[in-house]
């Protein structure tokens, strides 16, 4: 028993559901609306119910081989055919290869006497019929509460319509019926009491000017689907939802790295540059080169012929080609060859989401391998940090998923905290975080690049001074005062000091060994002097030594003489005598 | 006074009414409707009236021409302009009034 119960569990799949084909709406719903049932779509005017319903209708006859049909209470086929062929949906066409009937029902009650009981038999012949001579699989109801303006008998309408919806559901048609929103309900007159197995409620709010709209599945019975609002879009294919990436982490990773297009900012990362598919963000304050060092990255891909994709929030792409050539950084070869593509647009023209869907646009249709968006920072001016945030994250997913290198800059001031949250909303999200700053010194201001993070290799803890020259940006070494790394004229002061210190260090070899041959000269003269005066000495010495000889000499010879004479005359022989001996 | 009822008579007289009664299948409401209709022609439009009934049931692709919602719908289509009765016909009045015919013969019966 218990295996079979296990087989039935396996066997019985989810709610069957029919895919809308509309982007995103699939996503949220799971896998579409509950197929063979009634989803109300309700919304105020302008929201697109009947769009979304008559997009259901094309798409689910282009992509599911699904016909459908659509009854129209408020436009004609004329009027319907005309209001969707910008959106590329072709209804003639379709209703010639019997994918799709659209059937008017126009309502009028001058045109119409009441007189006794009735019932709306021939609206349930109508489709039926409809239904059943294209083999219908989708109904789509346009907007079925006209009936209530055509018919006075509200209590006969009212059970006529339960009966409808109730035959709808046999008949196992998907059935969107569209209603106006009213005061404090869901629809005008109460339709959701019928309808209780999808409601799709559809809200056009201006916040600030901008009007954005949303998407909220208010129930679905019997699945799970995503409860939030949702943003959604008219654009040029119909409607899209977003998200229109699926909100999971699960992308192919890539080990291949892309040149950042300064090699000297390469060499401060352990893999010489960026992984391909991550997303790099560069903050800095004002006029710190971000659109600078974010052209280099794309002039740098480019060059490798890749296709990049550059959207320009500030600059037109003139005056971006012309400002970045006035750095040695020439895009115009990669536009002509269309390897780069600039869309520049303000910001506060589109909505975010707007903002977001021609980004995907622009990314499905060039298929680029890196993206820049310069700056996301003035997405600001358009939602609310959180806004933003989310549709950044739904952005970067979008990229990574399809291996695109995305380089983001935003505007940061160093002096509000206001901006910094930007740096925390999207700082989590990104690979790498280059910041750029200046560094204001002794009445200068020059630029600093550090690297704050960088997933998944080592990089370069130091601030590196750069400048932006004729022929890009160049990272300067790194000069380290007494105070820390120096720049600008410090800089150069420092270098001079240095160049001076040298020179007094040599002076002050040189002049110690002047100083020395110098003592060495004295004292060479001094012991001269002291010889010469030895000498002298000496001399006199001797010379007083020989003078007392003499003398002594003398005084002998004198002595001999006088005792010679005393002695007679034989006395001088005498000493002759002994002279000569 | 004497010539307006001698004028609309003869304005009657040339006038002919084409009336398409839809029904769907042989409800009661169906049926009442259909008796009803043929009672008020015959009192008011003899030989001056066409009626066809229409079951949608059998020519389901009739409905969207006359733009039919409601079962059973009395529609006139001539004299122009068309005009819609919704409903089994059971008050004669509004029918009448609906369908802009003056009950003269009942005044002449009166």
């Amino acid at each position: 028993m218990q295996y079979k119960k296990t087989s039935s569990a396996a066997a019985v799949p989810t709610l069957p559901k029919a895919p809308t084909g509309i982007e995103g709406l699939d996503e949220i719903t799971e896998g579409g609306l509950p197929k063979g049932r009634p989803t109300l779509i309700c919304g105020s005017a302008g929201c697109g119910k009947t769009l979304m319903g008559i997009e259901f209708l094309v798409r689910g006859a282009l992509e599911f081989g699904e016909p459908g049909v659509l009854m129209a209470f408020e436009e004609t086929a004329e009027e319907l055919t005309a209001n969707v062929t910008s959106l590329g949906f072709d209804l003639p066409a379709l209703q010639e290869q019997k994918l799709l009937r659209v059937d008017h029902v126009h309502v009028d009650r001058s045109e119409i006497e009441e007189t006794g009981e009735y019932d709306l038999e021939g609206l349930f012949i109508r489709l039926g019929y409809a239904i059943d001579s294209i083999g219908a699989k989708r109904v789509v109801l346009d907007t079925i509460e006209s009936l209530f303006g055509g018919f006075p008998n509200e209590a006969v309408l009212r059970s006529e319509i339960r009966r409808l919806f109730r035959w709808l559901k046999d008949k196992g048609v998907t059935t969107i019926i569209t209603a106006e929103r009213g005061d404090g309900t869901l629809t005008r007159q109460g339709l959701e009491e019928y309808v209780s197995d999808c409601v799709i409620l559809l809200d056009n709010r201006v916040i600030d000017q901008i009007t954005t709209r949303r998407l909220r599945v208010v129930k679905y019975r019997g699945s799970t689907h995503g409860t939030n609002e949702y943003p959604y879009l008219i654009s040029e294919d119909g409607i899209s939802v977003l998200p229109v990436t699926s909100l999971k982490l699960e992308h192919e990773v890539s080990d291949e790295i892309v040149s950042s297009g300064v090699p000297a900012l390469d060499e401060m990362f352990g893999r010489r540059g960026f992984y391909q598919g991550s997303s790099i963000l560069l903050t800095g304050t004002a006029g710190t080169a971000k659109t600078t060092l974010a052209a280099a990255f794309a002039n740098q891909i480019a060059s490798q012929n890749k296709r990049c994709l550059y959207f320009a929030f500030e600059e037109s792409p003139q005056q971006l080609v012309r400002n970045m050539r006035s750095v040695g950084v020439d895009l115009t070869p990669w536009i002509e060859q269309g390897l780069l593509h600039i869309e520049a647009s303000r910001p506060t023209l589109n909505g975010l989401e707007r903002h977001l869907v021609v980004i995907h646009k622009l990314v499905k249709e060039l298929k680029p391998d890196a993206v820049v968006i310069d700056p996301i920072s003035n997405l600001i001016n358009v939602g609310n940090i959180n806004e933003v945030r989310s549709m950044l994250t739904r952005l970067i997913d979008f990229l990574k998923v399809n291996n695109i290198t995305a380089l983001f800059t935003a505007l940061i001031s160093g002096r509000t905290n206001q901006l910094d949250a930007t740096e925390e909303g999207v700082s989590s999200l990104v690979d790498t975080w280059i910041s750029v700053r200046d560094l204001e010194g002794v009445g200068e201001r020059n630029r600093g690049l550090s690297i704050l993070k960088s997933r998944g290799m080592s990089h370069s803890n130091q601030v590196r001074e750069f400048v932006v020259t004729d022929h890009g940006i160049q990272l300067l070494d790194v000069v380290i005062g007494p105070t820390g790394i120096v720049t600008g004229a410090s800089r150069l002061t420092q270098q001079l000091q240095e160049q001076a210190q040298e020179l007094a260090y040599r002076q002050e070899l040189e002049r110690k060994d002047r100083e020395l041959e110098r003592r060495r000269r004295v004292l060479e003269a001094t012991i001269a002097n002291l010889r010469t005066e030895f000498e002298s000495v000496e001399e006199e010495l001797r010379q007083i030594n020989s003078e007392e000889l003499t003398r002594h000499q003398t005084f002998t010879e004198g002595r001999t003489a006088a005792v010679s004479e005393m002695s007679g005359r034989r006395a001088p022989d005498h000493n002759t005598k002994s002279n000569n001996q | 006074m004497d010539t307006n009822p001698d004028t609309t008579t003869e304005d009657m007289d040339k006038e002919y009414w084409e009336l398409r009664l839809y029904v769907a299948g042989q409800t009661p409401k169906s049926v009442a409707a259909i008796a009803n209709l043929k009672k008020y022609c015959e009192q008011h439009l003899l030989g001056r009236y066409k009626l066809e009934v229409i079951d949608l049931l059998q020519h389901p692709q009739l409905a969207e021409g006359d733009q039919i919602l409601a079962i059973p719908t009395l529609v006139r289509k001539v004299p122009v302009p068309i005009r819609k009765i919704i409903g089994d016909l059971s008050n004669e009045e509004r029918v009448l009034v609906g369908l802009d015919i003056r009950p003269i013969e009942s005044k002449l019966t009166r």
